[in-house]
């Protein structure tokens, strides 16, 4: 089976197009990181607290909203978060409020907040945690086991187990204390009962970012992914010629500006797991361009009195068939991923996906466009191409003298 | 089949059980489930992945600065007293931003090479600099400042280790987070309840055992007023209170506390609950060699005052010095059983040697950890699927190659993890993917290649031999800078940039093994097994 053979697509010739298509998209990024959404930081680099709350029934974001600005929280957003079957909101409030002198003061307030019709003096089992649970039994010790050696592991057993119960099998929230009679000893559940309720909701997850913390994470990544382009222009540099390194760079970053300004462009939150994906595409797209780079290499020394621009056009189409088949084939497990991979994974695979894509063509439509331009901009007083240094070891034979620019 | 392939498919079998071994170890059961459990045996999975509490913490390592210069302060005093110094005055200028700092005022001019004398002699660890007006910097020397820090941030992770330990979590990580920051990072799988953990934590416990100056005042303004409305110089006022939530006093006291301490919970040799004399409970302490020589060398030279047993800021209780004491001695402070228990526990755990503050926090609930799981690892495993079989479809035998080669490299990464004990998070699955991306990719370079000299016409020997050699120049390029690249995230990132580079690190590394490599061993076997001039099936 094969899709592309002996294509002959003047890639080059269409440079305009690509142009074109590459600004559109970069200014209409910068544009809106400049003036519209900004760069949509995660809580990660922003700093902030974020409550992710399931509820037991559909939730009503703006009577939560209410609710937790009557608690003096007078910026927080409520929004429902995933899909809705999971009857889960996300409360998250800005790093005004979240100070690094009391870095949970707001998730405090939010669970008292939501907690506000409570059963008086009594507390909730849904956000309770094993240990309070079996603290509690101890001290109650409805089993009547005394201080006998066997009481503090039977009762952090019989806790832990509640737990289980309520966070696996019932996603977190339960419905009544009763529920938990298929899991407890029923004069544990009736002891339960006198000291505590369910509300409707249970705390799935808090992400709380100091704002020091969120300083450091935005400058470390990105210092360390400054630093990773150095050393890959550097290794290209000393590879190949410095151009190509700096092709390959520029590439990279184009593909870096489209991606971050397509998640400015839709409001998505850019997370530490983001640039984990934008670091993949940044590995993609590289790895993409340096086999068109290689191929344009080899048919230098083969086809040494050919154009740039055409040994440029045939390299791209000789390694056509593998381009589109990689690409493909990455692009359909991350596909799977964003179809498949649940809310978690949601801005990691839609920055894959768009990664994959702008990688792919930014190798074809940036970085052999850019060798050629190079060299056009080198002038007529030298059509030969570009060349690069030789190398030992394995590999076709060389030719012994080494090609000046 | 010749020798040398025999060997290379020995050295391939090898390396496949070496890894396998990686990733289960030695199961006790060879079962699906026994398998399962041998797995997450060694393939430890991020809290991103598994749910836990996450937590970075600072150390106010300024604290352990502090203890040290008002120690230095305190010895300065007593030394210009008796070697008859009339400095005018001397104090700590900036104690929030320059804790290492004394300034001394008005040293006489004649008195200078004693007062210089002392220093050297009596605070080896300070340097005096002379500023206008007879005065005297003196500042902790640069080294003893930085290890005294990097000291803090040792002690404190240390004495989190303990506390956490007694919690009974398994695989925490306490560690310190950034370069020089004085951070610490707290990683508790299964743990859902960051307040007891910080509790545990935060009960500092700092003991220390002050001279009191005066008291109990009723209020702060009363302190102020018995001693003409300025506090000396080495003393701070203190409240005084019980940590025991019963019986609890109404109303305040507050203690005269000099700065110095004659001892610290760092000269503690145990803890242990008991009971006072009038049978209430009661912690009693034994202190250390060294801390009993001091504690000796303080209570025979102060025969009469009072001594004040203070925890974390608070006076537990004032009582006269009586005898020269030796190295135990009893805190009681109306605590319940309880209490006594707990403090006895974080008192031999060791003091936290300096506060901390809380940067960051983080709890993913078990059941959120658990759904991400099954969705990411469901959908990665329909993606990998996906691939296989699309590569036999198109590339009919030889795709049956590239996937073997392509599970082995999973193999290899997944043993590779087991070994170094490397932590699977969400950024580690995409470092996975790049892994599989690229891992597909050198096939398909190697196969395209071989098509491409097939269609030159070239014998399906030549067309294997010129299609990797040439494939295996890019691939060699593409892998390098990758690798190279992720390196560099490896050295210089923190966290899931981390993890993202380890998983790609040790991906990439198995790729250059299993397709280039081991792909090609099993195409000079289907080919020493064809017969001459029979076509290649790719």
């Amino acid at each position: 089976m094969e899709f592309f053979r002996d294509t002959n697509i003047d890639f080059l010739g269409k440079k305009w197009y690509f142009l074109t298509f590459s600004l559109i998209f970069s200014v209409a990024g910068v544009l809106s990181m400049a003036f519209w959404h900004h760069i949509p930081l995660g809580v990660d680099f922003r700093g902030g607290t974020l409550v992710y709350v399931k509820y037991a029934h559909t939730p009503d974001p703006s009577a939560i909203h209410n609710e937790i600005e009557r608690a003096g929280l007078k910026n927080a957003r409520v929004q429902r978060y995933g899909p809705a079957a999971n009857n889960e909101v996300l409360i998250a409030l800005d790093i005004q409020e979240t100070s690094e002198q009391a870095l949970d003061k707001g998730k405090i307030q939010i669970i008292q907040a939501l907690e506000s019709h409570a059963t008086e003096g009594k507390q909730d089992l849904n956000n309770s945690s094993s240990l309070t649970i079996a603290n509690y039994l101890l001290e109650k010790d409805p089993l009547h086991l005394g201080s006998g050696l066997d009481a503090n592991p039977r009762y952090f057993a019989t806790a832990q187990a509640i737990v289980n119960y309520r966070d696996k099998a019932k996603s977190g929230v339960l419905g009544s204390v009763d529920e938990l009679k298929s899991v407890a000893d029923p004069t544990v559940v009736a002891s339960l009962q006198d000291s505590f309720f369910v509300s409707d909701f249970g705390i799935r997850n808090v992400e709380i970012v100091g704002p020091q913390v969120g300083q450091q994470l935005r400058k470390q990544a990105i210092l360390a992914t400054l630093y990773s382009l150095g050393g890959m222009l550097i290794y290209l540099g000393f590879r190949f010629e410095w151009i190509y390194g700096v092709a390959a760079v520029l590439t990279v970053f184009h593909d870096t500006l489209i991606t971050v300004g397509a998640f400015s462009l839709l409001d998505r939150e850019i997370s530490l797991t983001v640039i984990a994906a934008i670091l993949t595409l940044i590995g993609y797209s590289n790895n993409d361009t340096i086999v068109v780079f290689d191929r344009i290499r080899e048919n230098i020394k083969l086809l040494r009195r050919d154009k740039l621009s055409d040994i440029v056009n045939k390299s791209i189409n000789q390694t056509l068939s593998r381009t589109i088949l990689t690409a493909g084939l990455t692009f359909l497990t991350v596909l799977a991923l964003f179809l498949f991979g649940g809310e978690v994974l949601h801005n990691f695979s839609l920055a894959l996906v768009i990664g994959i894509l702008i990688g792919t063509y930014s190798s074809i439509a940036i970085a052999a466009p850019i060798l050629v331009a190079y060299q056009d901009w080198r002038g007529g007083r030298d059509k030969k191409p570009i060349a690069m240094p030789l190398r030992s070891g394995s590999g076709p034979a060389q030719p012994k003298e080494k090609v000046k620019v | 089949m010749n020798k040398n392939l025999t060997w290379k498919l020995v050295i391939i079998v090898g390396i496949l059980l070496v890894f396998l071994a990686g990733i289960f170890g030695v199961p006790k059961e060879w079962s699906g489930k026994g398998m399962l459990a041998a797995i997450t045996d060694r393939i430890h999975l991020g809290l991103d992945l598994r749910g836990g509490t996450h937590l970075i913490l600072q150390v106010q390592v300024n604290d352990a600065v502090n203890v040290d210069s008002d120690n230095a302060v305190a010895r300065l005093q007593e030394d210009f007293r008796t070697r008859k110094i009339n400095y005018a005055d001397i104090t700590k200028p900036d104690p929030v931003n320059h804790p290492e700092m004394i300034v001394v005022k008005g040293v006489p001019p004649d008195q200078t090479s004693d007062f210089k004398s002392i220093i050297s002699d009596r605070l080896p660890e300070y340097d005096a600099t002379s500023g206008a007006e007879n005065s005297w910097t003196v500042a902790m020397k640069a080294q003893t400042l930085a290890d005294l820090k990097n000291r803090a941030v040792a002690q404190a992770i240390e004495t989190i280790r303990n506390r956490i330990d007694q919690l009974g979590v398994s695989e925490p990580v306490i560690q310190e987070h950034g370069l020089g920051q004085y951070q610490i990072l707290v990683q508790l799988p299964g743990v859902d309840d960051p307040a007891r953990v910080k509790e545990i934590m935060q009960s500092t416990a700092m003991l220390e055992i002050k001279q009191s100056l005066g008291g109990p005042y009723s209020s702060e303004q009363e302190a102020l007023q018995e001693h003409g409305g300025v506090l000396p110089p080495d003393a701070v006022l203190m409240q005084g209170k019980s940590i025991g939530s019963r019986n609890a006093e109404t109303g305040e006291s507050w203690y005269l506390i000099s700065r110095a301490s004659a001892v610290t919970g760092r000269d503690l040799r145990d803890a242990q609950p008991t009971a006072d004399e009038n049978g209430q409970p009661a912690v009693k302490f034994i202190l250390s060699g060294e801390g009993g020589r001091k504690f000796y060398a303080f209570t025979s030279a102060h025969v009469g005052d009072k001594l004040a047993v203070v925890l974390d800021n608070k006076v537990q209780e004032v009582a006269v010095i009586k005898d020269a004491i030796r190295d135990n001695g009893i805190i009681n402070g109306r605590f319940t059983d309880q209490e006594t228990r707990d403090l006895s526990m974080t008192l031999r755990s060791g003091a936290l040697p300096a506060g901390i503050k809380y940067l960051e926090e983080r709890t993913v609930g078990p059941s959120l950890g658990a759904d991400s799981i099954r969705s990411g690892v469901q959908a990665a495993i329909y993606g990998m699927l996906a691939v296989l079989i699309f590569m036999l479809v198109y590339y009919r035998w030889a795709g049956v190659n590239a996937d073997i080669a392509l599970i082995l490299n999973l193999v290899i990464l997944l043993g590779f993890m087991g070994y170094f004990g490397a932590v699977l998070t969400l950024p580690g699955i995409a470092g996975v993917i790049l892994t599989v991306g690229m891992g597909v990719d050198s096939n398909v370079l190697i196969f395209e290649r071989i098509r491409e000299e097939l269609r030159n016409g070239k014998t399906p020997p030549s067309a294997v031999e010129q299609g990797f050699s040439h494939a295996w120049i890019t691939i060699v390029d593409t892998h390098v800078t990758t690798i190279v690249s992720a390196a560099i995230l490896f050295i210089f990132g923190t966290g899931p940039v981390k993890g993202f580079a380890t998983t790609l690190v040790f991906g990439l590394l198995a790729n250059l093994f299993t397709a280039v490599f081991v792909s090609r061993v099993i195409f000079d076997w289907v080919l020493s097994r064809k017969q001459r001039g029979e076509a290649l099936s790719i």
